[in-house]
């Protein structure tokens, strides 16, 4: 790598060509404030935040974006860059409602933190303020346009990592309001919900839509029986919010916490992944023994079948038909749980924990109601459970490590790795090659479908079959990997998509951390880390070897694949609009 | 190898078409500019057509031509005759037509009441960017090439290298007609040198300017130097597509430029191997929607992507990383323009005219408070006295000049102590203006300087694209203190108010019309200080101008009780009895100055 020598502050620095003024400073623990910013993502010198003076440039220069070349010299802090950023500052809460008392984001905003940061204790430059409507009409994403402040993150994530382009600028100059297209409500445009535009989001313009009151009141009727699951990617972030390093895992201080919520049952939706990896299993094994739609197409993202069903309709039949493990899930208990139990099916009432936005929608799906109600009643983020044990008092830190409950509690390590961008085709691996060649595995692990990769490839041999797979994260990786499969350039058995890059560890309704934060570390990679930890961990880590499935077949729903299993744990998908007719 | 296809072979030239006849031949040209047309030129054309081919004047050529620069006059019509002075006739119709035809054409006795001397508007002008305006059918790449067209191209690419023709720019000294002057052929050599195997040339005839219309008369005029210039820019800086981005509010200037581009494809001096030297050079055009800020190169080069048409920062630099990320030329339409007489006459005759670090001339659309409205090429170094009074023919109603403002709404105003600076890029920034892309704007003593800066401000608030918060924000507070001030609400803290936030846009707003959004506040602060504290202070405005700050009241003694002013009044303000002085009920008053407009005697007075 060529090296240019530079002076930041004075000091003598030595850094890779195609650093970034920031890159270079941030290298040297020299701070500069930014705000729009968001690496790798969005990266166009729009909030003015992160001026410097260059020698011999005209005016203040972003150091976002200005490259370094051989001799350069920058100021970060001097009096005209601090004025400047304090100046932009102010104008930028000039239009801002300034509500961060009942923000969502209270004590985790960008422009409250540089706004301390800055010093800023009056606004010299109030004025007109924009006021635009609340668009609340989605059932995952809130948008509130009057505490966007344009930075544009939310639009450089939906359209160029996910290429969704579900919103973007319209109007221009102080009019400029990011928008859906005509201005619909973003439940009519093709927003997969996958909530990467809220985890991108500095302040409170982007949030969940709240499931927290609707859960409260569950739990205070006596009446109602309910049961709670946390998806595996809760687990390795769900610390965070409670201030524990990135890649903590909190299984059992989660589990004890849902318990002194007043929860009546407290299950882990991993058993439901080991669940999912039969039915899938099993439906692969028939497409390649009986010729039918290959690739097998993973079902378990609901971000990601929601952009199907909008982008590639020619591939729905490729999709797996399994329903989600959660929904699965909240079809068991619905059934083989409440008679079990004894306890009349619409009495239960199920709440998904899960790492997604995208949760919410699915869980409001008219087809996912196996027994006649919904499988699953309301769906929380990580970041809502965080805030439901805040406002009880509970702080996770200081809890004892207890256990799910039973009979549904038990799970493998193969459920648990689902929560990563390869878990699923890794677990999938595990069991399908096993069946196939009727021999117990080894070695378990197959790094070839970890990482970050935006797409990773495997291929295995099991039983005289060279089984080839992939995997893709982000829904714009996703949307090159349907291009190659569509023009006969792939040739794989299954394919594993999760919407979000990364997986489900950095879904949407995963807690949030400062752009700098988010430069400054591999956050992916630091829960992918406790994700394969926590594999590595449990005793069974093969799905087929998870008792609580096993029982569940011999005593319920007998094969995999039954006409049982296909009633309950199975669904369809249907070609979406993207703009339907109003 | 390079071989030499003669251009005259394709040419039917201007003079052997029209001018065999043993009688006086008659070269009739009709002004079609836009401005032309808009003044009704279009029927004085088709009348002039209709009675030659009904009358059977063989030895009548009629032909539209482009701008040919005077405004005021429109429509106008020229005559030429072989060995004798053009004629011009201004404010033409079909009528006056027919006795042009009549008496000058048939008899050969000028209408001189008609004509108008153009002497003293043209003694001062040189026309290199506009040589052919007014002169040539923009229609007929015939016309253009009998005149010279296209033997700059022919030259660039049969007798010199890539980098002989750049130096020749860089030698010239021609600087970027677009606002900031960089050096052309600086330009042009960053492009050449730029790695990349695709790289584009770009012309920026978005021109946005209020009161600005030079790039529109050269594309309307002739379109062809632009198209010949920038197959000269491919060829120096090795990019083999080209496109132009005007704005699509020129509707006659896009049916021109995509004409000649057609024709020019056709006789082979577009498209592959151009006149047999293997040099390739294709163009198009691409539309713009009317956004001020797609005239900055960034933004432009976005929308030519199809994208929203916002700026990026540089650097990177277009010529490193343009259009579509690839090495990208960007010059405007004046400043190719300049190019292909450069190329023939060569730098040392460019060069020689104008300033010592401005080379050549420059176009300036010269509006506002100034007889001679219209378009003219001055010499670099010209003084604004000479313009305004010399070519423009002063002020009307022989009131008082007060400012001009150059560079538009990223430029400043010019008071009249400096009335003798001479007009090129570096003394104008000096006194806090900018050359611009020579919108000129005159205005007399009636106008309010805080006004005219709250009217260029409200320009920049609404054309701002709203991607960096010191213009989407910034401009609308200046702009509402610029109201307050304005509106009689001024308070203490104000003026320095805005000047704090008129330094920091100035450099920490992303591009260029960020960055200069501020320059008419600021010039205007710096000249005219002291009408800002009239507003602030005395709530007063000394021009008359801000309504909140004026009283329209009658003067008892001159008023003669006619009762004019009381039967205008649309809001019921003006009471009084015939024969006795009127009043005005200042709280019905909405002062729109009908009163003032109406009364004979002047009894009006504002206050």
């Amino acid at each position: 790598m060529k090296m240019v020598n530079i002076k930041i502050d004075g000091q003598e620095l030595q850094v890779p060509e195609g650093y970034t003024i920031l890159d270079a400073a941030m290298s040297a623990d020299i701070y500069i404030p930014t705000l729009c910013h968001l690496k790798g993502v969005n990266e166009i010198g729009a909030c003015r935040m992160c001026v410097v003076e260059v020698e011999s440039a005209r005016g203040l220069q972003t150091a976002c974006v200005y490259p370094v070349s051989d001799g350069l010299s920058v100021r970060t802090s001097t009096s005209l860059v601090r004025e400047s950023r304090r100046t932009t500052l102010e104008l930028i809460l000039s239009n801002h409602d300034r509500k961060c008392l009942t923000c969502v984001r209270n004590r985790n905003c960008e422009l409250q933190s540089l706004s301390e940061q800055l010093n800023i204790q009056e606004i010299e430059y109030e004025g007109e303020t924009n006021v635009e409507p609340l668009d609340d009409f989605s059932p995952s994403i809130v948008r509130d346009p009057n505490k966007c402040i344009l930075c544009r993150r939310c639009v450089s994530v939906c359209k160029n990592i996910q290429t969704v382009g579900a919103i973007d600028t319209a109007e221009r100059g102080f009019d400029t309001v990011v928008s859906t297209a005509f201005e619909r409500n973003l439940n009519e445009v093709p927003c997969t919900m996958c909530g990467q535009c809220i985890t991108a989001c500095p302040v409170g313009a982007l949030r969940e839509k709240s499931s927290i009151q609707k859960v409260w009141s569950a739990i205070a009727e006596p009446n109602l029986h309910v049961v709670v699951q946390t998806a595996p990617a809760v687990r390795v972030a769900l610390g965070e919010e409670f201030g524990m390093p990135i890649g903590t895992i909190v299984t059992g201080k989660m589990a004890a916490g849902l318990k002194r919520l007043g929860f009546d049952k407290v299950f882990d939706t991993d058993t439901a992944a080991d669940l999912t990896i039969m039915e899938e299993g099993t439906e692969l094994i028939q497409r390649i023994r009986n010729g039918g739609r290959l690739p097998l197409i993973t079902s378990c993202s609901p971000g990601w079948i929601k952009f199907a069903e909008h982008n590639y309709p020619e591939l729905l039949d490729n999709l797996s038909t399994c329903k989600s493990p959660h929904e699965m899930f909240g079809a068991l208990i619905k059934s083989y749980y409440a008679r079990k139990m004894e306890i009349d099916s619409s009495k239960i009432f199920v709440v998904s924990i899960m790492p997604c936005t995208a949760k919410k929608f699915e869980a409001e799906r008219p087809e996912l109601a196996a027994m006649g109600h919904r499988d699953v009643d309301a769906v929380l983020t990580t970041r809502e459970l965080a805030r439901m044990l805040k406002e009880a008092g509970i702080d996770i830190k200081t809890l004892p490590d207890e256990e799910f409950d039973n009979p549904m509690g038990e799970a493998t390590g193969a459920g648990v790795i689902f929560g990563s961008t390869g878990g699923v085709a890794e677990a999938a691996l595990r069991t399908v090659a096993e069946i196939l060649s009727g021999e117990p595995l080894e070695k378990v692990e197959y790094e070839q479908v970890r990482g970050l990769e935006g797409i990773r490839e495997a291929e295995i041999e099991a039983g005289g079959i060279k089984l080839r797979a992939a995997a893709a994260h982000g829904l714009g990786n996703a949307r090159d990997l349907m291009e190659r499969i569509k023009n006969g350039e792939a040739d794989y058995h299954f394919v594993e998509i999760m919407a979000c890059p990364g997986g489900c560890i950095c879904g949407g309704g995963q807690p949030i951390h400062p752009a700098d934060k988010q430069a400054r570390v591999d956050i992916k990679a630091k829960r992918a880390s406790a994700i394969y930890k926590a594999d590595r961990d449990l005793p069974l880590r093969k799905s087929h070897e998870n008792p609580t499935v096993r029982r569940l077949y011999s005593e319920f729903l007998g094969e995999p694949g039954s006409h049982k299993a296909h009633e309950l744990l199975h669904t369809h998908y249907n070609q979406r609009e993207d703009y339907p007719e109003q | 190898m390079k071989t030499q296809v003669g251009l005259d072979q394709r040419v039917k030239t201007l003079d052997n078409t029209d001018m065999e006849n043993g009688q006086p031949p008659y070269r009739v040209v009709i002004g079609m500019a836009t401005c032309g047309i808009a003044a009704g030129a279009k029927p004085v054309m088709d009348f002039f057509q209709k009675e030659v081919e009904k009358r059977n004047l063989a030895n009548v050529f009629v032909t539209q031509v482009g701008c040919m620069g005077v405004c005021r006059l429109e429509p106008i019509v020229e005559i030429y005759t072989p060995g004798q002075e053009k004629v011009t006739y201004v404010k033409m119709t079909p009528e006056k037509a027919s006795r042009v035809i009549e008496e000058h054409i048939i008899r050969g006795s000028v209408c001189k009441e008609y004509t108008m001397d153009n002497q003293s508007y043209m003694k001062k002008q040189i026309r290199i960017a506009l040589r052919n305006c007014g002169l040539i059918n923009p229609e007929d790449v015939s016309e253009y090439i009998a005149l010279g067209g296209y033997k700059a191209l022919e030259r660039a690419l049969v007798q010199m290298s890539p980098q002989e023709v750049i130096n020749v720019i860089k030698e010239s000294g021609l600087r970027g007609r677009g606002g900031a002057g960089f050096p052309t052929g600086v330009k042009w050599e960053f492009t050449a040198k730029a790695h990349g195997e695709q790289k584009y040339v770009c012309c920026n005839a978005d021109e946005g300017d209020p009161g600005a219309f030079m790039d529109r008369s050269v594309l309307e005029g002739d379109p062809h130097s632009v198209i010949e210039a920038m197959a000269i820019a491919g060829y120096a800086v090795g990019a083999n597509q080209g496109y132009i981005y005007v704005r699509a509010e020129y509707p006659v200037a896009v049916k021109r430029l995509d004409t000649a581009i057609k024709q020019a494809v056709e006789r082979g001096l577009l498209g592959k191997n151009i006149l047999g030297t293997g040099f390739d050079f294709s163009l198009e055009i691409r539309l713009g929607a009317g956004a001020f800020v797609c005239g900055e190169e960034t933004a432009l080069m976005t929308s030519i992507e199809g994208k929203r048409g916002e700026p990026r920062p540089r650097p990177p630099f277009p010529a490193v990383k343009g259009l579509w990320g690839k090495p990208t030329l960007l010059n405007n339409v004046e400043t190719y323009a300049n190019i292909p007489q450069i190329i023939l006459k060569g730098a040392e005759w460019f060069s020689g005219i104008g300033t010592e670090k401005s080379k050549g001339t420059k176009v300036f659309a010269v509006g506002g408070k100034i007889n001679n409205t219209g378009l003219i090429e001055v010499p670099m170094g010209t003084t604004l006295r000479e313009v305004i009074y010399e070519i423009g023919g002063g002020i009307p109603n022989g009131k008082k000049f007060k400012a001009a403002q150059t560079g538009g709404p990223s430029g400043g105003c010019i008071p009249n102590q400096h009335m003798d600076t001479q007009i090129d890029y570096d003394s104008l920034v000096q006194i806090g203006s900018m050359m611009g892309s020579g919108g000129l704007i005159v205005m007399d003593e009636d106008t309010c300087m805080v006004d005219i800066a709250k009217f260029f401000l409200e320009f920049t608030v609404d054309e701002s694209c709203g991607k960096c918060p010191p213009c989407r924000i910034g401009t609308k507070r200046m702009l509402e203190i610029l109201s307050r001030i304005t509106g009689g609400r001024g308070q203490a803290g104000d003026i320095e108010k805005l000047e704090k936030l008129a330094g920091n846009i100035k450099v920490s707003a992303l591009c260029g019309l960020g960055q200069t959004a501020p320059n008419p506040v600021l010039s205007t602060l710096r000249y005219f200080r002291d009408e800002y504290e009239a507003h602030v202070n005395s709530k007063k405005c000394p021009a008359g101008v801000c309504k909140a700050m004026v009283n329209y009241v009658i003067d008892r003694e001159a008023c003669k009780g006619c009762g004019i002013c009381a039967r205008n009044c649309s809001a019921g303000a003006v009471t009084g009895e015939k024969g006795q002085p009127y009043m005005i009920e200042q709280d019905k008053c909405v002062k729109c100055g009908v009163c003032q407009v109406k009364c004979p005697f002047k009894a009006v007075k504002k206050e």
